[in-house]
């Protein structure tokens, strides 16, 4: 009665990925003058976007569920003012600030997945009462912002280059410039395969997709399906926390402004990932080619030059239509086909 | 506890918001038995299963289990699955977007000794589960790709696959062709051997005698009795069912039987279909008429239905409804052309959960009206009671939420919706599955009486007997297209499965 077609979902990734490799291409047709062929340009993406790629691992998961986590942005805000407090007001070693950052992470997911999972609350509501908490927080700990200096090992960790043994190019001075990353990178690839790792390899993880799937089934066949929400909440402060710092060795500082809207890119890169909104249908690696797109339109745009930075906003709005439109289109074919 | 007592609730007592659900209810099972749970809608044939399995917490009661000292109590379905209970039940409660094997295996999935999900051994264990009941099916494609009948078995696969004393099947046939149900019976027929007491609710009387060795009759809530199948032939099944004597439903068929040819044409379909689901078909409706859909599961019963009414809007063809030619874009459409269709699967497309039963019925009738045109509250009123009278709809109130409704009298406020519009042509698919036969009697008289009034019915139901009943005519079909129609002295039990079976010349 039925035969078996290429899954709609591995569609949707495919063309996020596709969607990459074009835009990318063309940019490098387009500015190969300005240097984007240059492998580093690549790079510096994934190095702009390493605390983004964690905090959308976090976030694909909570949509998974069918759930939202706007939370994130003012979280990793409240991160960054922690570790610039604890360390250039009290004086603290980075690594128990970064222990204590997650476990703060922890404890924020915990509170709110305990509100919408046993309390049922609506998530977009115990997040938004997380969101203004921290950056309220954010702003207890100091209105200033706190440049990060006298701790040695954080200033080495945000300063080391993970070099390249190849794809290096002799600038202009003739210096050979070896093409590097930064530990962060590392941190949020290794973030981005642990969650892959999670969600389709353990009890958990396939909770979280049958949770998403179909809520009241999942309970019937014995999920515990307010353990899964729970458990996922914390996941993903503990990932945003993680994501927090990598952010906070990007920007070595902490300020009351940081990482504003940083949650929505997060949600839009998930979506044009193709996680659906409705929770069920999504991939982590789908959300790091969200992030990588994101990363290269606004790289795009910079190495223009000429146009104002919004307009990385405006193909972002665009990208994210189409992605729902495409997602819409799809859970039509299939309405159609059944 | 008796020795070969798998199962013993006695004295179970539960109460939903202004309806005493379960009034001193029970149920005995023995090792190694099949156990059909009888009752009309509203009975507490479901309310009483979700008590076994922790859905619902009931006030008073024990329920005694093998291999458990005194009383237990389930906290939930995971706390009743590890103490041996499992149930499948009549909705398919699985997640689409997974894959068969981890709708098999979910939440119980097999490790590596890392502690990961073992998919190699999932997906062979699931293939020989799914090869078990003789079902040759990619265990890997996600669940939503199978039809609803494939996905009952893959709910009954896991169910199964635990290691069970009790296992529950709520209606488990109802979306089930002849064939699923025979292999369904041998698999239960299997286990039984095995010493699994199972518990099957039905309302299938067929299916009772085919395979039960115990019935359990509920009505109102409270234990009319427990019986073994030879104790209790069919009428007296009934007789306890509804409390009453029987009231032979043979007696309904329409007089006259075929409508003459002279009656205006209210539908007139030619050529109509829809890309995947249905052949191009013609189909003549007169007034007064009632016309049945027969053929397999999945034949194109409904589909074709759709197609008229425009749920599916048709790519070819032309409708002429009453000698007009009619352009319908989308149901509201065909509801101004005095249309009327009552899905099968309500829950999905009929019911709205959080709606009061008064709104579920007047909602076809404002929305034709379109929402500025508010229908006055005193007139809801009058239109709720008169429904909820009419087809005596077991409701607490009409203000009560229609999710606390037993599927059965559900299912009459959603033809109470249709009515209330004041169609001139119905479509009614599978208007009485998954409902008592009290209440099947009283719809098919409905219909019958509806046909009277010179409305025209489409009637779709997998049951021969039921549509011969009921239909003037029947319109036969096999794999998505129609390929005949039978009427007058054709229309036996014999006649109709030959022209389904497709062995006649009707082609």
């Amino acid at each position: 009665m039925k035969k078996a077609k290429l899954n709609n979902n591995n569609v949707l990734l495919l063309i996020t990925i596709v969607l990459f490799a074009a835009m990318y291409l063309a940019g490098c047709i387009v500015y190969a003058g300005k240097g984007f062929t240059r492998l580093q340009t690549f790079l510096n993406i994934l190095i702009g976007n390493a605390g983004l790629i964690s905090v959308t691992c976090g976030m694909t998961c909570v949509m998974l569920t069918g759930g939202i986590d706007i939370s994130v942005g003012s979280l990793v805000a409240l991160d960054c003012m922690m570790m610039a407090v604890g360390v250039e007001k009290m004086g603290m070693g980075s690594p128990v600030l970064m222990v204590f950052i997650l476990i703060v992470g922890v404890v924020f997911g915990a509170v709110q997945g305990f509100c919408i999972a046993y309390l049922e609350i609506q998530p977009f509501i115990v997040t938004m009462a997380g969101m203004f908490f921290a950056r309220g927080m954010t702003a207890v700990l100091s209105t200033q912002q706190i440049s990060i200096t006298s701790d040695a090992l954080f200033t080495k960790l945000a300063g080391t280059k993970i070099e390249f043994p190849f794809g290096g190019y002799v600038n202009t001075k003739g210096i050979l410039q070896v093409p590097y990353i930064r530990v962060t990178v590392v941190v949020a690839l290794l973030v981005v395969l642990a969650t892959f790792f999670l969600l389709n390899y353990t009890r958990f993880g396939r909770s979280i997709y049958a949770v998403g799937g179909n809520q009241q089934s999942a309970a019937l066949m014995g999920l515990d399906v307010k353990k899964t929400q729970l458990k996922t909440y914390i996941l993903c402060s503990f990932l945003t926390s993680i994501g927090g710092i990598c952010f906070c060795l990007n920007t070595m500082n902490g300020t009351v402004g940081q990482a504003t809207g940083l949650e929505m890119s997060a949600i839009s890169s998930a979506v044009i990932g193709g996680t659906l909104l409705t929770g069920g249908v999504g991939n982590v690696f789908g959300s790091l080619f969200g992030v990588l797109i994101n990363g290269t339109i606004s790289s795009l745009v910079q190495t223009n030059g000429k146009l104002i930075s919004s307009w990385a906003n405006i193909v972002t709005a665009i990208l994210l239509c189409f992605f729902i439109l495409l997602q819409a289109v799809f859970a039509k074919v299939k309405e159609r086909n059944k | 506890m008796e020795n070969d007592v798998v199962l013993k609730m006695q004295g179970i007592c539960m109460t939903f918001p202004g309806v005493k659900a379960l009034d001193h209810a029970g149920l005995t099972l023995k090792k190694g038995e099949i156990r059909a749970l009888m009752g009309e809608n509203g009975a507490g044939k479901s309310t009483i299963i979700k008590c076994l399995t922790g859905v619902n917490k009931f006030e008073a009661g024990e329920i005694y289990l093998d291999g458990f000292e005194g009383p237990i109590t389930n906290r939930d379905t995971m706390d009743a699955q590890s103490k041996g209970i499992s149930t499948v039940y009549q909705e398919v409660n699985l997640c689409p977007n997974l894959s068969v094997a981890e709708n098999i295996y979910i939440g119980r999935a097999p490790l590596t000794k890392f502690r990961t999900v073992d998919r190699k051994q999932m997906n062979a264990r699931a293939k020989k589960l799914m090869e078990e009941l003789d079902l040759n099916i990619d265990v890997t494609a996600n669940l939503e790709n199978y039809s609803l009948a494939l996905q009952q078995m893959i709910a009954i696969a896991r169910a199964i696959d635990m290691d069970c004393k009790v296992l529950i099947l709520d209606e488990p046939t109802s979306s089930l062709d002849d064939r699923e149900v025979e292999k369904l019976f041998q698999v239960m027929l299997n286990l039984k051997k095995k010493g699994v007491g199972i518990i099957f609710v039905t309302h299938f009387l067929e299916q009772v005698y085919a395979v039960c060795d115990g019935i359990t009759v509920l009505r109102n809530g409270q234990l009319v009795g427990e019986y073994t199948v030879e104790e209790l032939p069919r009428v007296q099944l009934v007789a306890a069912m509804m409390g009453k004597d029987f009231d032979d439903l043979a007696s309904i068929k329409p007089e006259g039987g075929e409508i003459g040819k002279d009656a205006p044409l209210v539908i007139d379909a030619k050529g109509l279909s829809h890309a995947g689901t249905i052949k191009p078909f013609d189909l003549e409706i007169r007034e007064g008429e009632v016309v049945g859909l027969t053929g397999l599961l999945g034949s194109g019963r409904s589909e074709l239905a759709r197609a008229i009414y425009g749920a599916d809007r048709s790519q070819t063809g032309t409708l002429k409804v009453k000698g007009k030619e009619a352009h319908i874009k989308e149901p509201i459409d065909a509801m101004n052309l005095g249309m009327g269709l009552l899905p099968d699967d309500r829950k999905a497309e009929g019911i709205i959960g959080d709606l009061s039963v008064r709104e579920n019925i007047i909602l076809a009738m404002q929305a034709k009206l379109g929402a500025l045109h508010k229908i006055p509250m005193a007139k809801q009123i009058e239109l709720a009671d008169q429904f909820i009278e009419m087809l005596q709809i077991k409701t607490a109130s009409r203000e009560t939420m229609i999710r606390q409704l037993s599927g059965g009298n559900q299912q009459k406020v959603i033809l109470a919706r249709w009515l209330a519009t004041n169609p001139d042509f119905l479509i009614l698919d599978e208007p009485t599955r998954g409902i008592d036969i009290g209440t099947k009697t009283e719809i098919q008289k409905l219909v019958v009486k509806l046909a009277g009034e010179g409305k025209s019915v489409i009637f779709i139901s997998s049951e021969i007997e039921e549509m011969l009943r009921t239909c003037n005519r029947m319109a036969v079909l096999r794999d998505g297209a129609k390929v005949g129609e039978i009427s007058g002295d054709e229309m036996t039990q014999e006649g109709v499965m030959h022209a389904i079976a497709g062995g006649d010349s009707n082609e």
